[in-house]
């Protein structure tokens, strides 16, 4: 098996560069026309969007891009002027298939395409690894995503995120086990993965200075789909909660199988639990399962349900991060428009600066390019949907 | 001890999928000498197909019992695995039978990828869940808990596996089976026709392949285009953990495979005080089938194969 995956993954580039050269050709061939039209008043705008677009995140990954897509769409639409012209923008798009040494070949990629901004990577495992190659070449990123906490602290001026990070949402989602759902004995299990290992870190941290016992620490993989052998050793332990940090393709089974072994404790998640496939994954045994999701629902988002409608229009149902990719997006938009110019060094600073009403809430950046006041809300499954608990401010 | 019965019957289950998976994969090594990658593919193509049919039906709500659903889908799932079976063989490894080792190796490899990039196009990136058509009834035993389904996998699994031995060591088709993976030239003098034998065990072990996808799916509840590769990989080295080329031996191999996983993965933390957690469990299953490389290079059951002179 050793000698198949450099094969795949040689495959792998060698198909991305087949695309990268086919957009590129149908850019040449875009070009004469385009220049005809606005009469070469037009400046083309490249802007990169990574996200895994094949593999077990390929849905997500794909809402991601839909997401930043259709602002640029929408920024086309306006006719936004930058220095004197209209700008063109275009995404291009790479698939990172959630692999950190993939996700620095596209980011590399992308440098060397001349990107003016980044909207990604989806995961955090791939972003902080990328967010060195972008810091680098003076490339602001911006993740729809990533909440893992090295990513802002690492000094990059570059690094930006929208999404709450694992610091506020761990917290938040420790302590409301141990105080709101009343939990003593806590068992924690993490996918190994960047954000789940974070996550639960930060959950393991909060519950036990709310007073809880974390009674066992179990670790799967994000590709394991049998989690009976570390149910049945949590089951010996007795724990009223189980906290799961990693994302729906294993939480849905996991869920399934502590219904196969008779385990009654409750089971709560972060927001890669918190999705529309989680429910249809899990059926009948996802009711009652309580997640979060960092900042606040699409249905309460400041523009919501506009989003929703224009977004469904377009590709269908939202999976998770569109919204945040959308507002991604429109940040750095934002940051051009203020300062005038699409130059990665003149817009930065006006990015660090932005404020404004997305559809998910106010953006706004800290020091770290954190987004401020990181609200996580708290669904549980009722009747087959997720129902709102509360939004709780850490 | 409950938890340890409990430990050995989630690796029984786990173990019966992995050996169904890993006999496609010693048959056709028997014959032929080949490593069929494609192998772990079928087995998801086996899950989609009848996924798709059982979608389909829950969903048209036609008055049928759940179990009868699912056996509709595994009717449909055997035909389709076992054509597209029969046509990896013809297309990308008869044509190659003669070439040196490695290159029927590569196509292996290609046919796998493109299997998995075709499911990716048809079903689609997302996790497809696997309707709820199959009531869940849980047992106790000693304090542990089985379901139906659980039972219902370990079972079928048994019976299928029975059915094969009786097939290669009772029949006519079986006994060409074994003299083509003793000397294929030599079975050939004696009027066994090689090329319907050989397409005969790609068939039948895609067959099986279809079942076990059809058991994942249920079992864990969702299919996806990647679920081969693990799934492959894991039955792979079952095979090779009984000896690969042996019926018995790729049997044995999966359901050890299974509960070794198991119980290492429940008892690693408490044994070594947390210093190994869980997230060993494919360490410590792929140890054991280090150490019984090193000490039977052959696999538990597999015989020292002389070579043909």
């Amino acid at each position: 098996m050793k000698q198949i995956r450099p094969l795949i993954i040689a495959l792998g580039c060698a198909l991305a560069l087949g695309c990268g050269k086919k957009e590129e050709a149908a850019k040449t061939e875009a070009a004469p026309g385009a220049g005809g039209a606005a009469a070469g008043a037009e400046e083309l705008v490249k802007i990169g969007s990574v996200a895994p677009l094949t593999g077990p995140q390929a849905s997500l990954g794909k809402d991601n891009e839909n997401g930043a897509q259709l602002a640029f769409d929408e920024a086309n639409a306006q006719g936004i002027m930058l220095g004197g012209k209209k700008a063109k923008f275009e995404i291009i798009s790479e698939d990172d298939q959630a692999d950190p040494r993939t996700g620095t070949v596209v980011a590399q990629k992308l440098v060397d395409s001349k990107v003016k901004g980044v909207i990604g990577h989806l995961n955090s495992g791939t972003t902080i690894p990328a967010s060195k190659i972008y810091a680098d070449n003076n490339i602001p990123q911006i993740s729809p995503s990533a909440t893992a906490i090295p990513y802002t602290a690492q000094g990059y001026k570059t690094a930006f995120r929208v999404m709450t990070n694992d610091e506020q949402q761990g917290a938040v989602l420790g302590n409301y086990a141990a105080t709101a759902l009343g939990a003593k004995k806590i068992a924690i299990i993490d996918d190994r993965s960047a954000y789940g290992q974070g996550l639960a870190d930060q959950v393991a941290t909060a519950a036990k200075a709310a007073g809880a016992d974390v009674v066992a620490r179990e670790y799967t993989s994000d590709k394991a789909t049998d989690f009976t052998a570390i149910l049945t050793s949590i089951k010996s332990k007795k724990p009223d909660l189980i906290f799961f940090g990693g994302m729906f393709p294993q939480g849905a089974p996991m869920v399934k199988q502590m219904k196969g072994l008779g385990l009654k404790a409750k089971f709560l998640g972060g927001d890669g639990v918190q999705t529309a496939d989680f429910l249809s994954i899990a059926g009948t045994d996802g009711e009652g399962v309580i997640a979060s999701s960092p900042g606040v629902p699409v249905s309460s988002m400041p523009g919501g349900q506009d989003f929703v409608t224009k977004y469904t229009a377009k590709y269908g149902e939202i999976q998770l991060y569109a919204p945040y990719a959308y507002d991604a997006a429109w940040a750095m938009i934002n940051a051009m428009k203020a300062a005038n110019s699409s130059d990665p060094a003149v817009y930065m600073p006006e990015l660090a600066k932005v404020n404004f009403t997305g559809v998910t809430g106010q953006i706004s950046f800290d020091a770290k390019g954190d987004v401020q006041g990181g609200a996580v809300t708290m669904y549980q499954v009722k009747d087959g949907k997720w129902q709102v608990l509360e939004t709780v401010k850490k | 001890m409950d938890i340890f019965l409990q430990q050995v019957i989630n690796g029984l289950v786990l173990g019966s999928v992995y050996a169904l998976v890993a006999l496609g994969y010693t048959m056709v090594y028997g014959i032929l000498e080949l490593i069929n990658f494609a192998h772990g593919e079928i087995t998801m193509v086996g899950a989609m197909v009848s996924l798709a049919v059982v979608s389909a039906l829950a969903g048209s709500g036609v008055d049928m019992p759940g179990v009868m659903i699912v056996l509709t889908g595994v009717l449909t799932a055997i035909p389709v695995c076992m054509g597209l079976g029969y046509s990896i063989e013809r297309v990308a490894y008869r044509p190659l039978r003669h070439a040196p080792r490695l290159a029927p190796l590569i196509t292996a490899i290609g046919i796998s990828i493109v299997l998995q990039n075709a499911a990716m196009l048809i079903w689609g990136r997302q996790y497809i869940p696997f309707p709820p058509v199959l009531q869940i009834t849980r047992y106790d035993i000693g304090g542990a808990t089985i379901t139906n389904l659980q039972i219902a996998i370990i079972v079928l699994s048994a019976c299928a596996m029975i059915g094969l031995v009786f097939l290669v060591n009772k029949t006519r088709l079986g006994r060409a089976m074994r003299a083509t993976a003793q000397s294929p030239q030599v079975a050939g003098l004696m009027g066994v026709n090689i090329n319907s034998i050989i397409s005969a065990t790609f068939v039948i072990g895609s067959g099986l392949a279809a079942i076990a996808g059809v058991m994942v799916s249920a079992y864990y509840g969702l299919a996806h285009y990647y679920m081969g590769f693990m799934l492959g990989l894991k039955a792979f080295s079952a095979a090779v953990l009984g000896g690969i080329g042996n019926l018995t031996g790729a049997m044995l191999g999966g359901l050890l495979l299974g509960v070794i996983e198991s119980l290492g993965a429940g008892y690693i933390g408490d044994l070594t005080g947390g210093f190994l957690g869980s997230h060993y469990q494919d360490v410590f299953a792929f140890f054991v089938l280090i150490l019984v490389l090193v000490f039977r290079p052959s696999g538990l059951l597999g015989e020292r194969v002389v070579d043909r002179a």
